[in-house]
């Protein structure tokens, strides 16, 4: 990707540190990036490197210790709940490792939690329909396999047209076969849609369908690379 | 409908047993007020319309003897409307088949019936024009006494024999309540009202062309004071014993009393069972948002906002109150109708005026449904101020350490399921407080719903067994010298006698009243004592008055402050009298002072108005035959009798009241008790399948919960005794009239039951999480991560 472009996001010498009980956890320790519209982004490191801690500050859910984030206009640093409520709601799109549905709403209902609050949305339907679930529309979670859980989570955070689509660990809790299905999901919407990607894995393999690929290790980046052709998941193996 | 509400309808679903004791609690709350204030509020119209319809006076003034003529006079006075006279005096009467003597006030009826003061016949008909041996009884000495139209009674009206026979069985509203002059209480069966035509009384009690009493209303915007005032001025010539309004009234004051009573009930018992509620709903609600923290920070995630967010678990709580709200309020109203029936018909009022509430049926419901909110809002605002992304993760693990416990004893004997309980216990005390604090306050209201039960066993030991020691009280029908009254001792069975004297005064401290009798005993009488709230028996100072407490209250008076004592009769001079002592008991108020220092200030001799008599009990027949024949007795009080049936009319008032109190407590303290055991269970859920998945078995499981539950309960029979003791004081303080206060006691057995009833529900709710343990579907725990 050229760097000529403005960044969407842009961030500097964000840190984190949380408390965890009586531990004091330093997540991030100074992260510099900038993230362009459009592309397919792998965040890759092991777990505690601090991505998800990244991902969760570029998404408006957590907000950096210290150090300057925003998207476009939008500054992700601040405390301000509604602010970031605002940029959530109109802008991005997540999905999470756990899938985090709804266990009293069948899949449509679930999708339409996010449709409704949103300004332009896909109709319910037609968001599980391009994940594949057209005839899977009234299922509750329990009924339905993992990798349908989560293809409802995409669904879910696609159906509000968001203009980032934040992925944790997406397939982490996904047999291989499953798991390359969920990424073609989610290929298909940033090809299709253009909607900018950042997908969260410790698994190096996936990273090959990314346009460009970030490492951390240890709350800092410490690679970057560009992919000079992407990989279609289909084509990926683990 | 919309996906967040579908959720909220669905979650409802999920916890329908969990909602169900919540919404049982706040209904049973919300019953409680709404039942209560109905019923007070339905008693104070009807009492009020009962005297509208049936013209109850608004002024009274009794004198020795006034002539007719001088009713001009007063009927003139500015402010009065209607004004009626009439001749009363009291009389002995002889209950067919039956040797306890009986007394009654006999009041004369106007040849064209009553103006003021209307006798409501109930059974037979009102007296015939020209009919001269007739008479209309009192309801409550007719029905004591098994009286029926055409029964003939034998009267002794001032000295002379007369024989009646009844017409008819009658109430009116200024004897509501027939309370014998200077007795705090009613005693149906020994005292009652009888109505005679005037022209036959007023020649027995030598009151021809002339009458003794006068009662009167008010014209609009009348000033009660000022027509008080000129009464008496005309009428003090007459030997005027002072008019008085509706508030010195005696069947007045005790009626609305009793309703002003109830009234505070009203308030008390809903305010606390409300507040116990609130505070109930609130905790399980705010557990039960921590427990959908993942969901609410998913929701948030997704772009919902705070407020939305907020609204939605607010929603939640609303729903689940505002049934128990709704439902309440039907119950409520049901059982302030039924309870305003029962009291119409216990107080013998002719009408009964219920009208729904809707505002009280809104304030209970608001007042419900608010605390639920309050209580769930601090869970959902904690939980919204996390960023998301903490949300979702599962919480930090608690720092646990050692519980102080273990390191006092060898750990190794405690299992490690013990030792997880203990430890949780010295991490997170407050969690286990406040389950501990839920059932403590079930304690507490079912305490607090049966102490007036205790309360009066104790005030009537103190009473009877302490303080008012007497077997019998005789009263003169005019004061008589000591010698008279101490001649009495050589009648049959009687072992001691002590006279008292009793003046009819109005104490005045300032601005504040208060009409009550002094009364003058001797120092070393043993007979009646004043027993303070300890036992401690307060000694008759030969100087200065000792006060009841609430009369002290009532007049703003402490021991060492001086007061006015207006006297009623005789020369009516104003006393000047120091506060010597007051004195907590528990029947009605007194001033009492020593006979000697009585005389000294009235300026006579030894005289006295009564006696009070040691009998044995074997000679008893023969000294009423006795007593009977004395033409200055004018009434003997048998004092077992009398107290057994203000006991009895006591138990009954508050009886029907608190039974269904206790009822509603119990309901209460079954929703506290599920609900404290369901989130135990539901806060451990996710460690008991891991213990399961490790290889527990179930009953090693349960057992962790059940030692959980187990010390919330050993924590909470102490802080529920606590609990019960404020609750007690509280309500007793409140209820507390100038005719009888209850005391601050609970009863051992009333605290075991109460503290039973909570340990044996949460034994029983712990078998029943046996069934939750089996039922635990341990992947599907433990696949959700929090």
């Amino acid at each position: 990707m050229s760097d000529a472009r403005p960044p969407v996001f842009r961030a500097r010498g964000i840190e984190k540190v949380y408390r965890m009980g009586e531990v004091e956890v330093r997540a991030l320790r100074g992260v510099d990036v900038d993230l362009y519209e459009g592309e397919l982004v792998v965040l890759l490191g092991p777990s505690g490197s601090g991505k998800s801690t990244l991902l969760n500050i570029l998404g408006g859910l957590d907000a950096p210790s210290a150090g300057t984030v925003s998207w476009r206009d939008h500054d992700l640093a601040t405390r301000d709940d509604r602010l970031l409520t605002r940029y959530r709601r109109d802008h991005v799109g997540f999905v999470f490792q756990f899938y985090n549905l709804v266990p009293s709403l069948t899949a449509r209902e679930n999708v339409a939690l996010a449709a409704e609050i949103s300004e332009h949305p896909l109709r319910p339907e037609e968001a599980l329909e391009r994940v594949g679930l057209g005839d899977r529309l009234d299922h509750f979670p329990a009924q339905l396999s993992g990798g349908e859980q989560q293809r409802v989570a995409i669904a879910r955070a696609v159906v509000k047209r968001p203009d980032v689509l934040l992925c944790d660990e997406p397939t982490g809790a996904l047999d291989a076969a499953t798991g390359r299905l969920v990424l073609e999901v989610l290929d298909r919407v940033n090809r299709e849609v253009g909607t900018t990607t950042v997908l969260i894995t410790h698994n190096a393999s996936i990273a090959d369908m990314a346009d460009r690929v970030i490492a951390l290790s240890d709350g800092r980046i410490v690679r970057e690379r560009v992919n000079a052709t992407k990989k279609r998941p289909a084509e990926l193996s683990w | 409908m919309r996906a967040l509400e579908r959720k909220l309808l669905r979650d409802l679903r999920g916890l329908a047993v969990q909602a169900a004791a919540i919404a049982v609690l706040v209904a049973c709350a919300v019953a409680m007020f709404v039942g209560s204030v109905a019923t007070w509020r339905a008693l104070a119209r009807s009492q009020a319309r009962y005297y509208e319809t049936h013209r109850f006076a608004q002024v009274f003034a009794e004198a020795r003897r006034v002539p007719e003529p001088v009713r001009q006079r007063l009927a003139a006075i500015p402010g009065v409307a209607t004004l009626e006279t009439r001749a009363t005096g009291a009389a002995t009467v002889r209950v067919p088949g039956s040797d306890e003597p009986a007394s009654a006030r006999v009041l004369s009826l106007p040849p064209d019936g009553a103006h003021l003061n209307v006798p409501y016949v109930r059974a037979g008909r009102t007296l015939a024009p020209g009919a001269a041996d007739e008479a209309l009884v009192s309801e409550g000495f007719a029905g004591a006494n098994r009286l029926a139209p055409g029964d003939v009674l034998d009267l002794v009206v001032n000295g002379r024999r007369q024989r009646v026979r009844i017409a008819g069985i009658a109430i009116s509203p200024e004897v509501v309540y027939a309370i014998r002059p200077g007795d705090v209480f009613p005693d149906d069966r020994h005292y009652g009202i009888l109505w005679l035509p005037r022209e036959a009384l007023a020649a027995a009690l030598d009151l021809e062309g002339a009458f003794d009493e006068v009662s009167l209303t008010l014209a609009p915007g009348a000033r009660e004071e000022a027509v008080v005032a000129a009464v008496d001025r005309v009428l003090t010539p007459y030997g005027g014993l002072g008019a008085y309004g509706r508030d010195e009234q005696v069947s007045h004051r005790f009626l609305t009393d009793e309703i002003s009573q109830l009234k505070t009930m009203a308030a008390v018992l809903p305010a606390i069972f409300l507040g116990v509620a609130a505070f109930l709903v609130s905790l399980v609600m705010s557990r039960l948002v921590a427990t959908q923290r993942q969901q609410l920070g998913m929701l948030k995630a997704v772009g919902y906002s705070s407020a939305e967010i907020g609204l939605h678990y607010v929603e939640l709580v609303v729903l689940v109150a505002g049934a128990g709200a709704c439902l309440g309020a039907i119950g409520g109203a049901a059982m302030g109708q039924g309870l305003a029936r029962t009291y119409a018909d216990f107080y013998k009022l002719p009408v009964l005026v219920f009208e729904g509430d809707a505002a009280v049926v809104a304030i209970g419901a608001a007042l419900a449904v608010g605390g639920a909110v309050a209580g769930a809002l601090g869970a959902v605002l904690r939980a919204v101020r996390l960023p998301p992304a903490e949300a979702m993760r599962p919480a930090a693990p608690p720092s646990y350490r050692r519980a102080a416990i273990e390191r006092l004893g060898p750990v190794r004997l405690v299992s490690p399921g013990a030792r997880m309980v203990l430890r949780d216990l010295s991490r997170r005390p407050v969690r286990a407080l406040l389950s501990a604090l839920g059932l403590a306050l079930a304690i507490g209201i079912l305490v607090v719903a049966r102490f007036a039960g205790d309360a009066m066993d104790l005030m009537f030991t103190r009473v009877m067994g302490e303080a008012q020691r007497q077997d019998a009280t005789v009263t003169f029908t005019h004061t008589l010298t000591d010698a008279a009254a101490t001649e009495l001792r050589a009648l049959p069975g009687v072992r001691r006698v002590e006279p008292f004297r009793a003046v009819p005064a109005t104490l005045r401290s300032g601005h504040l009243r208060h009409r009550t009798p002094l009364l003058g005993v001797d120092v070393d009488a043993a007979l009646t004592r004043l027993v303070d709230a300890d036992g401690a028996v307060v000694p008759v100072p030969p100087g200065g008055v000792v006060l009841s407490k609430k009369l002290a209250e009532l007049l703003a008076l402490r021991p060492g402050d001086a007061l006015d004592a207006e006297v009623l009769e005789g020369r009516r001079p104003v006393l000047r009298l120091r506060v010597a002592a007051t004195v907590e008991d528990y029947l009605g108020v007194q001033a009492t002072v020593a006979r000697p220092y009585l005389a000294a200030a009235l300026g006579e001799g030894a005289l006295a108005s009564g006696a009070h008599l040691a009998l044995d009990p074997r000679a008893l027949p023969a000294l009423q035959a006795e007593l009977r024949a004395r033409p200055n007795v004018a009434s003997v009080t048998l004092r077992a009798a009398t107290v057994a049936a203000f006991r009895a009319l006591i138990a009954e008032f508050l009886g029907i009241y608190l039974g269904v109190v206790a009822g509603l407590a119990l309901a209460i303290a079954a929703g506290v008790v599920y609900s404290s055991a369901r989130v135990t269970y539901s806060e451990r859920e996710r460690e008991l399948a891991t213990l399961r998945v490790i290889g527990f078995t179930r009953g090693e499981a349960w057992r962790i919960v059940a030692g959980e539950i187990a010390l919330h309960v050993a924590a909470a029979v102490p802080a529920g005794w606590l609990v019960a003791l404020a609750f007690v004081v509280y309500t007793a303080g409140a209820a507390s009239t100038d005719l009888y206060r209850l005391p601050t006691t609970i009863a051992r057995p009333t605290f075991a039951t109460a503290a039973l009833v909570v340990a044996g529900g949460s034994a029983l709710v712990t078998l029943v999480a046996r069934r939750w343990i089996r039922r635990l579907d341990l992947v599907e725990v433990l696949k959700s991560r929090e």
